[in-house]
């Protein structure tokens, strides 16, 4: 995994709360079974759309998603993350994600930033007048800049040491394989078994 | 200090704890479907990795599998693609599969409950997040990523940070006509989206008591549309008398001893819940929802809400844009709302429960002329015991598909879609912008309002059938 220490990039506002991941991505591009290739599918509804904001020429290259709350709630599916990721966004911030949205995108390098609501509103304010403008997300500071607005951003120590780094969990977990197969030994006979 | 049901279940399967890390938990059982899965199949593949306990996997195809002409190749070609991919990757890494025609098949989360293979205590994963379903055997079980798929195949662990606790108290009995659907539909309402949040929700209280398994796992099924990962009800005797003589149910000794130990899984009464939530069962009345997410739900006697009148400003921007998808006017009497499409199914409420209940509202009735009825039972043996006790002809007679088992139109990624502008009531979970097909309309509703729904042409209760046949 690509190391994420800070990035600089346009910014998009997304002035919509509780964006779903069928929102994100339709269940209708779920059918691939590739990992990539997702950047067509993302807000695939509301790209039809002219007005909307990832069709106006000054976000169309975006790579900071600014959303309102509740960002990523439903379905668990990690081809949100993906569709994201190929359309170019390395960080979306919010004032609150869905749990399992974030855990996905940290699992893919893609940063979720918790800034406070009122943050996420100045940061709006300065995207929609100045469209085009680019925005710091600063991984090591826990610090989101844009404009004249400087504000702090929550991201838990593990996850933020695991972006730093790029590690890869399957790999952390691996050094661990002892423990698992003593946990292993020690697990009831009375628990099931899918092939006997 | 006591633990609650869900520390318990945590606790008992922590392989590792480090200062500063996610615990390391282990995962009892791990179930797979089609569509979040290749890509962690892949993965493994890639870095010459093995599933680990293949014995603790098991898959079955059912968000992308059609619901008619289930003999015949599958015509969409990325789907069947999709299907086969699946078939492969279970051959190569040695995982039991139950593909479409199989007795076995149906939607993974009817499935795991069936074979007796959910039960108290354990921690249950899959890449769809209604495996919260599960929760309702006091299991901990919660949907997750794709990565996390694969970590899961290659490790049997996951690295997770302890969750919060929720106490959901649904205090009185439920009155006639109203069920589980309701119940949580009103919870969702009221903590909202985003409520529960980070936390484990626990169901307790006489209402949840009284409930029958499928029941319950309606209502866990649903702690996603909180905001939850997970939702869990302390199992009891209704729980063991529902496991025991099922394919995977523990045997004699063993029996014994799960029995045992599924005993002690309750929240201690000096436990203390990081929130509590309570609901009065006695008030409640059939919900339905009139927005675009599962939080914007209603008494079917209600009417379209304004939102002017609504005062936090980022409620009333969801609900201005919400009225606008839906195409609706404030004041509406929710039971004016007509549809075009009825569907009875899902992960929710696709159990033979739900057919029966949905049955009984319609039996020596016709359907309204401008409504297509779909009934997609949950899985085989769901569709099968339906059958045997002739419910599928009450279905056909009173003018319904009745279809083989799948997600369906729960999310519209088979040929069972809402055309553009088409509105539904649904027994399913989302009723999200598109969800059903793009540009489709949905109406989250219990089984007897879909039925109800389906004779009258409008969202109605089974009341309502009564006042209009005299």
């Amino acid at each position: 995994m690509e190391k994420f220490i800070r990035h600089t990039g346009v910014g998009v506002p997304l002035r919509r709360s509780n964006v779903d991941t069928d929102q994100i991505i339709p269940a209708v591009y779920l059918k691939r079974v590739s990992r990539t290739g997702f950047e067509d599918a993302l807000f695939a509804a509301w790209r039809g759309d002219e007005s909307f904001i990832l069709n106006q020429p000054a976000f169309r290259h975006g790579s900071v998603l600014v959303a309102g709350s509740d960002f990523g709630t439903g379905s668990s599916r990690e081809h949100a993350v993906w569709a994201l990721k190929d359309y170019g966004f390395k960080a979306v911030l919010s004032s609150r994600f869905a749990d399992i949205f974030r855990g996905n995108s940290g699992k893919q390098g893609l940063l979720t930033g918790e800034l406070a609501q009122s943050d996420i509103e100045l940061i709006w304010k300065v995207l929609e007048n100045a469209p085009g403008t680019e925005v710091t997300v600063d991984l090591e500071q826990r610090q989101v800049r844009c404009g004249d607005v400087v504000a702090p951003m929550q991201v838990d120590d593990y996850t933020r040491w695991r972006l730093m780094e790029g590690l890869d969990d399957i790999g952390l977990t691996s050094r661990h394989v002892d423990a698992i197969a003593d946990f292993e030994a020690s697990r009831p006979t009375h628990k099931p078994r899918t092939l006997v | 200090m006591g633990k609650t049901l869900a520390e318990k279940v945590w606790d008992a399967h922590v392989v590792r704890r480090a200062e500063g890390e996610p615990d390391l938990l282990y995962i009892d059982l791990h179930l797979v479907h089609e569509v979040t899965s290749p890509q962690a199949f892949e993965g493994l593949r890639l870095a010459g990795r093995e599933v680990r306990r293949p014995d603790l996997t098991i898959a079955t195809e059912d968000h992308n599998t059609p619901t008619v002409d289930i003999d015949k190749p599958i015509a969409d070609i990325t789907s069947r693609t999709q299907i086969e991919t699946l078939r492969r990757n279970c051959q190569e890494f040695g995982v039991r599969l139950h593909p479409l025609g199989d007795a076995e098949q149906g939607i993974v989360h009817v499935v795991g409950p069936q074979l007796g293979l959910t039960q108290p205590g354990l921690t249950v994963v899959c890449g769809d997040s209604h495996t919260s379903t599960h929760g309702a055997f006091g299991a901990l079980a919660f949907g997750i990523g794709t990565s996390e798929v694969e970590h899961v195949l290659a490790t049997q662990t996951l690295p997770l940070r302890p969750f919060k606790t929720m106490a959901i108290n649904v205090e009185g009995a439920l009155r006639q006509g109203t069920t589980a659907k309701d119940i949580i539909l009103a919870v969702i309402a009221k903590i909202g989206t985003g409520g529960g949040q980070g936390y484990v929700l626990e169901y307790r209280g006489e209402a949840i008591r009284s409930l029958s398994m499928e029941a319950r796992m309606t209502i866990c099924n649903m702690s996603i549309e909180a905001g939850a990962r997970a939702g869990m009800i302390a199992p009891d005797q209704t729980t063991f008398d529902y496991i025991q003589g099922r394919p995977h149910a523990p045997q004699d000794k063993d029996w014994d001893a799960a029995l045992e130990y599924w005993k002690t899984l309750r929240t201690d009464d000096d436990a203390v819940f990081d929130a509590e939530v309570t609901i009065d069962a006695t008030e409640l009345e059939p919900f339905v929802t009139w927005g675009t997410n599962p939080g914007q739900g209603l008494p079917l006697s209600s009417s379209v809400p304004d939102p002017e009148s609504m005062a936090d400003e980022s409620e009333r921007a969801a609900a201005l844009r919400a009225l606008e998808y839906m195409d609706l006017q404030p004041g509406t009497p929710l039971r004016e709302i007509a549809v075009d499409t009825v569907f009875i199914g899902s992960c929710t409420n696709g159990r033979i429960e739900d057919l029966r209940a949905a049955a009984a509202v319609i039996k020596g009735r016709r359907k309204a002329e401008s409504v297509r009825v779909l009934v997609v039972p949950g899985s085989f043996r769901v569709r099968a015991q339906a059958e045997s006790e002739g419910l599928d002809q009450v279905f056909k007679d009173f003018g319904a598909e009745w279809r083989h088992a799948g997600c369906s139109m729960c999310l519209g990624m088979n040929p069972d879609q809402l055309a553009p502008g088409e509105r539904s009531a649904s027994t399913s979970n989302r009723n999200f912008e598109g969800r059903q097909g793009k540009g489709g309309r949905t109406h989250l509703v219990s089984p007897l309002v879909a039925a109800a729904t389906s004779v009258r042409g409008t969202l109605s209760s089974p009341a309502d059938l009564e006042t209009s046949a005299t």
